[in-house]
């Protein structure tokens, strides 16, 4: 069995007196594709923002290779990048070029070279197919070029889980289908990944485990099969007959 | 050379740009030098300010940090409210004046100008960039969150790159403001510009023709200094078009400049619409 990666526990996060997550468990393992499924609202972009620390959990904890990362004292910068995202909304840094983009985070983070982190960022531009678009600026490109430059930036980090928030949703069907066809192959490649999406299609082909959210608490989560085959929990199985009677 | 008439305006420009002419000049160009310099400082000052206020604090989660960073934030927010809420002129007489009577400093009064206008410039760049940073997409700081940069590995990086550019033209505004205000500091004897045409108007009573003098090269200066910034700021906004990397063996290697495509009007195309017909004609 491969290791544990990250391990939540309990997990809670309140906003005010609004609960979004009320107590989530799950474990990821190295190589596991975990999809997140569920309505708009039901606490899946929350979950993964408190796995990265851009919102802090308001009670229980999440282990990062057995060890609880919202400790005090425990370096959230260096926590985090070991651990990508990508965003719905890209969040390329608009004042640099493409390649600039994906070279900041390898040397002001990492510390290394620029000539090293040149050619791990062309590496994996390559990888997405924004190579020829080094020199372009984000305002340049169209959206799903830019989530593919979002991709090749957080990879560039060589992380070791890469998390991906809705990263198709503010997408045309044709980009839909270029980002998501990159994600397949990372997938396929063995990367780690936590995916909140929409695109069912993506979640049952790709994913190794999905996790069907509703109201701050998992209803249901086990192996594609499991989860689209055979739902055991009305919810799942109302929100799936969407997908699964078209 | 000959007093003029009285009366005879264009007589006593001529005459005080004769006699004063270097007067006048160095006055400029101490001007120029305070405002330019101060305003150099201002920002800096500015924008470390405007760092320390944007600082995300959590006092649950650390309370000392919470408690230091929130003792400098009250401090730098009584400079910001003290020295924006109260008239340079007042400001200069007080810090040139009190320092001497209070600490026994005396400073020079190119010291003195230089530090009064360049903490009063802080003071409002520091709300300046405070504005700046608030107004870059949040998303910017998360992107940068997310790949493991500290605050001010972000702030460097991405945050006042981009605000720095959207604050351009309040620089511009506060180069040319200081422009003008460094006139204020005549009060503590400053050898500027204004000061200069005072001592002229005291030498020659010719009030309107030396003050007239002092309108043309104030505007002047300004006017120059807003042109050069906006020539800054298009800069500073970067091409339209790009180089792509090209790798096409029809194309060739290396880089190829791209350009968005000109769009064509109505009337152009249209024109082309009936350009062949028009040649079959003719043949």
């Amino acid at each position: 069995m491969s290791e544990t990666i990250i391990e939540v526990r309990h997990l809670q996060k309140t906003f005010g007196n609004h609960t979004v997550l009320r107590d989530m468990d799950f474990t990821v393992r190295e190589g596991d594709v975990t999809s997140i499924i569920g309505a708009s609202g039901s606490g899946k972009s929350t979950l993964l923002r408190c796995i990265n620390l851009l919102e802090r959990p308001s009670a229980g904890e999440i282990l990062f290779h057995g060890k609880p990362i919202s400790a005090k004292g425990n370096d959230a910068c260096a926590y985090r990048a070991k651990v990508g995202m990508v965003f719905q909304s890209f969040n390329l840094f608009n004042n640099m070029t493409v390649l600039e983009n994906c070279m900041v985070g390898p040397i002001k983070v990492l510390g290394k070279k620029p000539e090293e982190a040149r050619a791990t960022a062309m590496r994996f531009l390559e990888k997405v197919g924004m190579a020829p678009y080094v020199n372009a600026r984000p305002r340049q490109l169209s959206g799903g070029m830019k989530q593919r430059v979002a991709i090749a930036r957080a990879l560039a980090m060589e992380p070791e889980v890469l998390l991906f928030d809705e990263p198709t949703s503010a997408l045309d069907p044709q980009m839909v289908g270029e980002v998501l066809s990159v994600m397949r192959q990372l997938a396929e490649e063995g990367l780690t990944m936590i995916v909140v999406t929409h695109e069912m299609a993506f979640a049952r082909d790709v994913s190794s485990h999905v996790v069907f959210m509703a109201d701050g608490v998992i209803c249901e989560e086990g192996t594609s099969e499991e989860v689209f085959g055979n739902p055991q929990n009305p919810r799942t199985q109302e929100f799936l007959s969407r997908f699964t009677n078209r | 050379m000959a007093l003029p008439e009285a009366n005879d305006f264009f007589g006593w420009v001529a005459y005080i740009l004769n006699e004063y002419g270097s007067m006048l000049l160095s006055g400029a160009w101490k001007t120029m030098v305070i405002a330019v310099i101060s305003t150099a400082i201002g920002c800096v000052i500015g924008f470390a300010v405007g760092i320390v206020q944007t600082i995300p604090t959590n006092r649950q989660e650390n309370p000392v940090h919470w408690a230091v960073v929130g003792f400098f934030k009250a401090l730098l927010n009584a400079y910001v409210e003290i020295f924006r809420g109260t008239p340079m002129m007042v400001q200069a007489a007080f810090i040139y004046y009190g320092a001497a009577m209070l600490f026994d400093i005396h400073m020079g009064t190119w010291t003195a100008a230089l530090f009064i206008v360049s903490i009063n410039t802080g003071a409002y760049m520091a709300e300046t960039v405070r504005g700046g940073i608030l107004s870059i997409d949040p998303g910017q700081t998360e992107g940068a969150m997310a790949i493991g940069m500290n605050h001010m590995q972000i702030m460097t990086n991405v945050i006042l790159p981009q605000a720095l550019r959207n604050i351009m033209p309040q620089i511009g505004n506060n180069l040319i403001i200081n422009i003008k205000d460094t006139c204020v500091l005549s009060i503590i004897s400053v050898v500027e510009l204004f000061y200069n045409v005072k001592s002229i108007v005291g030498a020659t009573y010719a009030f309107f023709p030396a003050y007239s003098i002092a309108m043309v090269i104030y505007f002047i200066l300004t006017f120059t200094c807003s042109r050069i910034l906006r020539v800054i700021e298009d800069r500073m906004a970067g091409p339209d078009s790009y180089d792509l990397a090209m790798n096409d063996t029809l194309m060739g290697e290396g880089m190829t400049k791209y350009r968005p495509r000109p769009v064509e009007t109505n009337a152009d195309y249209r024109a082309r619409q009936e350009q062949p017909e028009t040649s079959e004609g003719g043949m």
